[in-house]
């Protein structure tokens, strides 16, 4: 679960990061205000949005006053953002940070992910930052310092002294950065994080160094037990159908085909995907109706699925372990009468109750077309969709 | 003698009298699973399905003899119970458990780590189907009917996809020794690699089924592994060749991911270890009937 901006520097600053001084605004009126509560002479305004990428997508801006704050405010608000990050969509502005200036010396790179190799959290850190770390990380991946942490003992200040020195630093900012690091580790491991980010990572003009970007994704598996993050969830920032399908238990990514998916499991789920486009077909969507799921839950999906305007047929591969195959023929029945459905179904039942699931479709007498392989599965769907006039 | 389970491993399970935990456990012993007991914290002395229930896994150990144990807690329970049964003396757990955080599976692996060679349980797991010997025996959540006794061994990420791979290899007449689903989560207790290793030691399986997926390095160091020391053939298959890329914030996750995650490259790093790789999803049984023909005939 991805939080904005300014709620990651509250929360690292909370542990102990340094960050420059700001105010959130709902409004351009309140932006021009925050910026006058701030006082100084220049602000940097920032569009909160779940994504990265947003100075060069014109979410970023450096004002001179503070009716130039209110204006540029007024642009973003309910502007939906379009960054690399995101989908041609963008995402909406709702918020807006406006913070005192910095004055950089230096930008530098640093973050904290759960490396899958080491099984451990890994320190990413480069003495080079801003937005080409991704591009640095091609060209020269020598330059990215890493060092993964022993979860038994944490992270040893004799490991954050080495980085610091590793990136160059001197004097006072040594102290300064192993500060940061313990505060950065803390707050992921604290927190259950998946994701710390601080880029860039500034040294001012006095040779101090502020994390002038934050960013922080946390482990949803964990949220039952932190529950001040789970408060900070942002729904304008998800994508609808995706949050409401998770509402219901349901794992749902939209895609841009015809063929709307109802899959149970994630590997089989792509597995069919792989198989429809090998037919020569598109698939509408990632569907996983997950484990032990009910009729309803079924009928959900269906509904789920028939959102998109764009899908002309639907295919329901379910290979059932933890699931009944009878539970989710009745969930397919259900959907027919409940739903009105005016399109081709072709469904797949394979595993636990699969007798007793056939037969439910075979008496409800309802026009399916059934498949017993999964290339039977997806040859049907590709072939049951409606020829479009040429 | 499959590996990891047979019809003698004497198997407790860790939240028996849950309702999910129940359902299952009544299938493992209705296929003939050697199930001695089970787990539940404040219902010890009772029974269930006719087994005695422990308060705790070492009661259970001590009075049963128990080898493996199959944990079916709730995930802010789940690792708890993991290292309770590593403590035990358990030799193999299997772990079902979806929703696990990833920073307690961190403090597992860490755990299990503290236990010489000899002491060290084997993890299975979580967030996964199980592990089944066909008409031997099973733990974990599978629809054991569509496993045909064999000498080719499965492991796969995805539960589901597992099973379509069995039936695949049924309709073509060809068995399984062992079916291993080490699940999908970033954190899991055996790799691959580890489940790969078994295999080439079992003399009585003959050619191994991997399925991956997109994500993670296991598949790519399972590769590195097999190109080694496997002297049975593998087959793969990579779900996800048509995904799409995901969608991020922030630039760590692209950083650290390595080449060799996307579903192409791990075909092409399979291919160059020597793998067979099914083309397709539906291909996997076909692709394995080949590759046995091919060694019968040499």
């Amino acid at each position: 679960m991805d939080i904005h901006e300014y709620q990651a520097k509250e929360i690292l600053s909370r542990f102990g990061v340094p960050v420059p001084r700001g105010g959130l605004a709902y409004s351009p009126e309140q932006a021009g205000y925050r910026a006058r509560e701030l006082g100084g002479a220049a602000w940097v305004v920032k569009a909160q949005i779940h994504s990265g990428g947003r100075g060069a997508a014109g979410g970023v801006k450096l004002c001179r006053s503070a009716d130039e704050v209110h204006a540029f405010a007024a642009t973003l608000f309910g502007k939906q953002l379009v960054t690399k990050q995101t989908d041609a969509n963008g995402k909406g502005v709702y918020r807006v940070w406006v913070e005192g200036a910095s004055d950089i010396a230096r930008e530098m790179y640093l973050g904290f992910v759960l490396d899958r190799k080491s099984e451990r959290i890994m320190i990413v850190a480069s003495a080079h930052g801003g937005m080409e770390i991704e591009d640095l990380a091609e060209t020269d991946p020598d330059s990215l310092r890493r060092m993964t942490i022993d979860p038994a003992v944490g992270l040893s200040e004799f490991q954050a002294r080495e980085l610091a020195f590793q990136l160059g630093l001197q004097g006072g900012q040594i102290a300064q950065m192993v500060t940061i690091l313990r505060a950065c580790y803390r707050a992921y491991r604290d927190l259950d994080a998946v994701m710390v980010e601080i880029n860039p990572l500034v040294i001012t003009g006095t040779g101090d160094l502020v994390a002038l970007d934050a960013k922080m994704s946390f482990d949803t598996n964990a949220l039952f037990r932190r529950p001040e993050i789970a408060e900070l969830r942002d729904r304008s920032q998800e994508d609808p159908r995706e949050s409401t399908a998770g509402d219901h238990g349901l794992a749902y990514v939209g895609l841009d085909g015809d063929i709307g998916c109802i899959i149970n499991g994630a590997g089989l789920a792509m597995a069919t995907m792989d198989m429809i486009k090998l037919a020569g077909g598109e698939p509408a969507n990632f569907l996983d109706i997950g484990g032990g799921a009910s009729p309803e839950r079924v009928v959900r999906a269906f509904r789920t699925v028939l959102a998109d305007r764009n899908v002309s047929v639907i295919l329901v591969n379910i290979f059932a372990g933890i699931n009944r195959c009878d539970w989710v023929a009745q969930g397919v029945v259900q959907a027919y009468r409940e739903v009105g459905l005016t399109i081709p179904v072709v469904v797949r039942l394979a595993g636990t109750n699969v007798e007793e699931g056939n037969a439910i479709l075979q008496s409800s007498g309802l026009p399916l077309i059934t498949a017993d392989t999964l290339a039977e599965a997806a040859a049907s769907a590709v072939a049951a969709r409606p020829r479009i006039a040429a | 003698m499959a590996i990891l389970i047979t019809e003698k491993t004497r198997v407790i399970v860790q939240g028996m009298s849950g309702r999910i935990g129940a359902f299952h456990a009544a299938d493992m012993i209705k296929y003939g699973t050697n199930v001695v007991g089970g787990v539940t914290p404040g219902k010890g002395g009772t029974t269930h399905l006719g087994l005695p229930l422990f308060n705790t896994v070492r009661e259970a150990v001590e009075a049963t003899g128990a080898e493996a144990s199959l944990v079916f807690v709730p995930p802010p329970f789940a690792a708890d119970a993991i290292m309770e049964a590593a403590d035990a003396g358990i030799k193999t757990a299997v772990c079902v458990t979806d929703g696990i955080p990833s920073q307690d599976m961190m403090k597992v692996k860490r755990f299990l780590k503290r236990y010489p060679f000899d002491k060290k349980m084997r993890l299975i797991g979580p967030n996964c189907a199980g592990i089944i010997s066909p008409g031997k025996g099973f733990m974990g959540i599978m629809p054991p009917h569509i496993y045909m006794p064999g000498r080719v061994g499965i492991i796969g990420r995805s539960g589901t996809l597992g099973y379509e791979a069995a039936s695949q290899m049924k309709a073509l007449g060809i068995g399984v020794s062992t079916s291993v689903g080490i699940g999908g989560d970033p954190v899991n207790g055996s790799s691959f690699r580890d489940i790969l290793e078994l295999f080439q030691n079992d003399p009585e399986t003959d050619a191994v089924m991997m399925i991956g997926e997109i994500g993670g390095p296991q598949e790519a160091e399972a590769a590195a592994w097999a190109a080694r020391h496997m002297t049975k053939p593998v087959v793969a298959y990579i779900a996800g060749l048509s995904a799409p890329k995901g969608r991020k914030m922030g630039h760590a996750g692209a950083i650290i991911s390595a080449f060799g995650e996307s579903a192409q490259e791990k075909v092409e790093i399979l291919s160059a270890a020597g793998i067979t790789v099914a083309p397709n999803p539906s291909a996997m049984g076909e692709t394995m009937a080949m590759v046995l023909n091919r060694r019968a005939a040499a």
